[in-house]
């Protein structure tokens, strides 16, 4: 007979075996999902497994949101509600001449023979918090792909965008802040129509205005919209004004800076715009391999 | 049950439900919406490194994987990142945890704290293989507070194990 160690010394496998099996599994999923993107159905999976913790977690912090708005004196409510119907009042004329004026830009677009600007439909959401990851700037709303989320829709406040939807869960999802490094958004300065791409990643929270020529005409201060040419984001939202301009003659570019509008350290409220307005692409080639339709007669040229 | 350097006493053997009460307090603490503080310390590290130092036998590699793979989820970081990180943590912790008791809690946190420093920098050097910026020193704060804590969590934690069993005025030790 063979002999055996009596079973309460058995130990298992070594600890160095037990670190390269799990740390080679790390370096697996890692590859994964850095490089090829196959990993998002396992990431699917543990989220799920993730949310309810993930929602005590947000518990202290809704009952301390309670607390503070039970014990929010009336006098405060009250200048907030007479501050929110002044700036509504203020808003007023724009808005009630709005619909006047986009079916008057419709009529202009279709004399023009321009495409119609599509209502956007969108969508409310809560951001539950600010993901702790020191090397990436994403907030989680509580909106996921039940709610009908697409990844790649823009993601807005009230005064400005925030950022774009970059991965969906069942019932949340990511968005990456314009401000993180890998995000980028196409933009027009408001003045003169002059159209740039900023890119985030610039040291506190702001963006940078790239290849931008060192005698391009913009200023401090100008105020910078979307410019809607991707597509994703629609034209004319409020994005960022500019904040510094260094103007060196040892380069072809300046170095602009901007300050973005938005803010997530404001409110916990956004609207997720739904990209489903996007005209369709043009008709491409009819392949063959589609049976073919009886011809219709067509009209003598 | 085993000898505590200082206190020289005898420990009662730890619940396992305790054990899985304090890591998922550890993970609750982790997903707090921390509104993108850097200098938050990683409770969840640090109780895996206490229950990997006193039961190595029951929380161990595996566990502090699965561990990390759950905070990978819930903060959007690449998918391994924390998962790799906790589990050279443990196998730290559990090649240091024989001679890690014998020193009072000060200087066991001066050895926890370089455990935590080498998870972070590993976490560190991925993030930056992976294209990330370095996010500045502030990034290992959060270790130093965490040794700084020590400890207190060796205190809490090995509160159950310290109380008598049966309370009896007569007993001579």
């Amino acid at each position: 007979m063979e002999h055996q160690p009596p079973p309460f010394f058995n130990r298992g496998p070594a600890p160095l075996v037990r670190l390269s099996f799990f740390v080679s599994l790390a370096i697996l999923l890692m590859v994964l999902d850095a490089r090829f993107r196959y990993a998002e159905s396992v990431r699917q999976v543990v989220a799920l497994a993730a949310y309810p913790i993930q929602r005590v977690a947000m518990a202290p912090v809704d009952l301390f949101n309670g607390v503070v708005n039970y014990f929010g004196s009336a006098a405060a409510l009250r200048a907030e509600n007479a501050a929110l119907r002044t700036q509504q009042l203020r808003a007023a004329p724009e808005l009630l001449q709005l619909d006047a004026l986009k079916e008057e830009n419709n009529q202009l677009r279709r004399l023009l023979d321009a495409s119609e600007r599509l209502p956007r439909k969108a969508a409310f959401a809560e951001i539950l918090y600010a993901a702790r990851d020191p090397f990436s700037r994403k907030v989680v709303i509580d909106k996921g792909s039940q709610s009908g989320i697409l990844p790649g829709e823009p993601v807005i406040d009230d005064v400005g965008v925030i950022g774009q939807v970059t991965r969906v869960y069942l019932l949340m999802s990511e968005v990456t802040l314009l401000s993180d490094k890998d995000q980028a958004i196409p933009l027009q300065v408001l003045r003169n129509g002059l159209r740039a791409v900023a890119y985030g990643g610039a040291e506190g929270g702001m963006l940078d205005l790239r290849f931008m020529a060192a005698n391009a005409d913009i200023r401090n201060g100008d105020v910078l919209v979307t410019s809607g040419i991707d597509g994703t984001y629609p034209p004319g939202l409020p994005v960022a004004t500019v904040a510094r301009i260094e103007r060196d003659a040892a380069y072809a570019f300046a170095r602009i800076t901007l300050a973005p509008t938005a803010g997530t350290d404001r409110y916990r409220q956004v609207l997720v715009l739904s990209n489903e307005a996007k005209p369709p692409p043009p008709e491409p080639e009819q392949p063959a391999r589609k049976p073919a339709r009886p011809k219709r007669p067509r009209k003598a040229e | 049950m085993q000898l505590q350097a200082q206190a020289q006493r005898i420990l009662l053997p730890a619940k396992p439900s305790f054990i899985v009460l304090t890591l998922a307090l550890g993970l609750l603490f982790n997903l707090l919406p921390w509104r993108s503080m850097t200098a938050v310390p990683d409770l969840t590290a640090m109780v895996l490194v206490f229950w990997c130092i006193h039961q190595p036998r029951r929380i161990g590699i595996a566990i502090a994987w699965s561990l990390g793979l759950l905070l990978d989820v819930g903060n959007g970081a690449l998918l391994g990142q924390h998962a790799l990180a906790y589990s050279v943590l443990a196998f730290l912790a559990f090649a240091v945890h024989r001679r890690i008791l014998w020193f009072p809690p000060w200087e066991q946190a001066l050895h926890v704290l370089l455990l935590l420093l080498a998870a972070q920098a590993l976490t560190l050097v991925i993030r930056v293989a992976a294209g990330a910026d370095f996010p500045g020193w502030s990034y290992f704060t959060g270790s130093f507070i965490c040794a700084a804590l020590w400890p207190v969590l060796n205190f809490l934690l090995l509160l159950p194990q310290r109380k008598p069993e049966i309370v009896d005025e007569n007993r001579p030790i």
